[in-house]
């Protein structure tokens, strides 16, 4: 059962995110990168995180996603419906793309855990102390880099007043 | 194989009353609000019990219009399904459910009584509770945004526009209004919340939760789309907001939404705030009649919220888009956070306990 569902969440998943890609509606593609969001809570919850996994609902699909869809909705879509098709473009984004595969899976392969790892439950109990103990300095410069792009976007948009 | 069942028959039930109570707090609306105007409101449609050779009928209430949720429903069902030529057709159909299912997800989570033959009376009983409640609410907005979208019209646009806005505004309040229950209570389950108020005292008792509740109200009136904050469907500015092109089932979906939402969030504030199935001197463990009466006593404390919810809406006049948004940003995020601190202060001088 476990592993059944291991498998079609991954690959509804990944299957969506291509859909991302392809979609050429902006509004589907965005609603294809929330499903895809719902299969990783999916595979988070297998895992035992639920913490990650409420969350990733919580704040990418219930708010990132919404905010990418209000600026979508603003945005002229018509001149979006008739993108061409770029043979050299495509050229230059397989090679890259299968450069950063190939590059993936060789790190990845490198730093399987070693056998009998002790599995972590991820409950929110859990998640805070790592946060408020191990990862405090990381987690407060995020917050601070967080703070430092809010201030720029603010001065960014505020129109000049003389 | 008996579990399942189990659980099977509490989603059923639940799933059953959520929805009558949803069809009919609408008669209650109707029936409120015309008492407060000085009216009668619906006063005719009983429920039919048997009929009569001529088609007559013997009714049941209806001097309390008792039949009148059947009639709307009825109505709704049988009117044309009148899909615009300029719709995009596949959201156009998405958004009503999408607007409708979370609002349901919600009450798996909310503990509506203690215990009947043994059995949890909550559908999942999951760690991460309140956080669960949150993030399927915040789905909700996909209802509502898609509608405004895909009827590819500019009143349903900005409704959709205006309320994507709000809701996400007011998300951020609510989410932090109720940090410090459980701060106090030490657990993000909803069972543990209620269990923690019937050994204590109401979260309510507590003077340094007044604050957090009166926010978290306010917020939920926002969240709902009620008055005093129903900007997505000002019907004087936006002509009815984003359901304007919607019609028949697909509109009373967006309605029964609405409704739903409404006794979510009610439910939801009786369970943190008000004690959920608690109530001081009746005993918390017990045989059968216990367990219903903590069922009866969830649903007595929902049905006063709810009335609560109807009375203001009759009351107070809309707010201007502005000011909805200076009170969420300027006011209540600001004051939400300082009430974080406070708690944590009160929580380390022990006062908690």
């Amino acid at each position: 059962m476990h592993d059944q569902l291991f498998w079609f969440f991954s690959i509804a998943m990944l299957l969506s995110g291509v859909l991302v890609v392809l979609g050429r509606n902006p509004v589907t593609s965005a609603m294809f990168l929330v499903l895809s969001l719902f299969f990783m809570a999916g595979l988070f919850v297998l895992l035992e995180a639920y913490f990650l996994a409420i969350i990733q609902i919580l704040v990418y699909a219930g708010a990132v996603i919404v905010l990418f869809l209000f600026v979508i909705m603003l945005l002229d879509l018509k001149t979006e419906n008739v993108r061409q098709f770029k043979r050299f473009g495509a050229a230059g984004a397989l090679v890259v793309a299968g450069a950063l595969a190939w590059k993936l899976t060789s790190v990845a392969a490198s730093i399987l855990p070693a056998a009998g790892a002790k599995p972590v439950v991820g409950t929110t109990e859990a998640m805070g102390k790592l946060l408020f103990t191990q990862y405090l300095l990381p987690f407060e410069v995020t917050s601070v880099l967080l703070l430092v792009a809010m201030v720029g976007v603010v001065v960014l948009s505020r129109k000049e007043t003389k | 194989m008996e579990a399942i069942l189990i659980h099977l028959i509490k989603i059923a039930c639940v799933l059953g009353v959520v929805l009558l109570i949803c069809a009919y707090i609408v008669l209650v609306e109707r029936r409120v609000c015309a008492f407060i105007q000085d009216r009668l409101g619906p006063n005719r449609v009983g429920i039919p019990l048997w009929f009569r050779k001529d088609g007559s009928a013997i009714t049941l209430g209806g001097k309390w219009a008792l039949g009148q949720p059947l009639v709307d429903a009825m109505k709704s069902l049988l009117k044309e399904d009148f899909v615009p030529a300029h719709v995009n057709k596949l959201y156009f159909w998405l958004a009503p459910i999408l607007a409708m299912s979370p609002a349901l997800i919600v009450f798996a989570v909310i503990p509506f009584g203690s215990q009947l033959l043994g059995v949890p009376m909550i559908v999942a009983d999951v760690n991460v509770g309140i956080l669960f409640v949150f993030a399927t609410a915040s789905i909700t907005v996909y209802g509502i945004v898609l509608a405004g979208w895909s009827s590819n019209s500019k009143y349903p646009f900005l409704g959709g526009i205006r309320s994507s806005a709000q809701l996400i505004s007011y998300e951020i309040c609510l989410g932090l209004s109720v940090v410090p229950l459980f701060m106090q209570v030490e657990s993000l389950k909803l069972s543990e919340v209620v269990t923690w108020q019937s050994n204590h005292l109401w979260l309510i008792c507590y003077p340094w939760n007044w604050l957090p509740a009166l926010i978290y109200l306010a917020s939920s009136f926002a969240e709902t789309n009620r008055l005093p904050f129903d900007m997505p469907e000002a019907e004087q500015e936006l002509a009815g907001g984003y359901n304007v092109e919607y019609s028949s089932m697909k509109f009373a979906m967006f309605f029964m939404a609405e409704y739903t939402n409404m006794i979510a969030a009610s439910a939801l504030m009786v369970t943190l705030f008000l004690g959920g199935w608690s109530l001081p001197f009746v005993p918390v463990t017990g045989g059968i009649l216990v367990g219903l009466a903590h069922i009866c006593i969830f649903l007595a404390k929902l049905f006063g919220l709810l009335f609560f919810f109807i009375w203001v809406r009759w009351t107070l006049p809309r707010f201007r888009y502005d000011q909805l948004m200076g009170l969420g940003w300027k006011v209540f995020l600001p004051l939400a956070l300082l009430n974080v601190l406070i708690v944590a202060g009160v929580i380390m001088v022990g006062l908690s306990k």
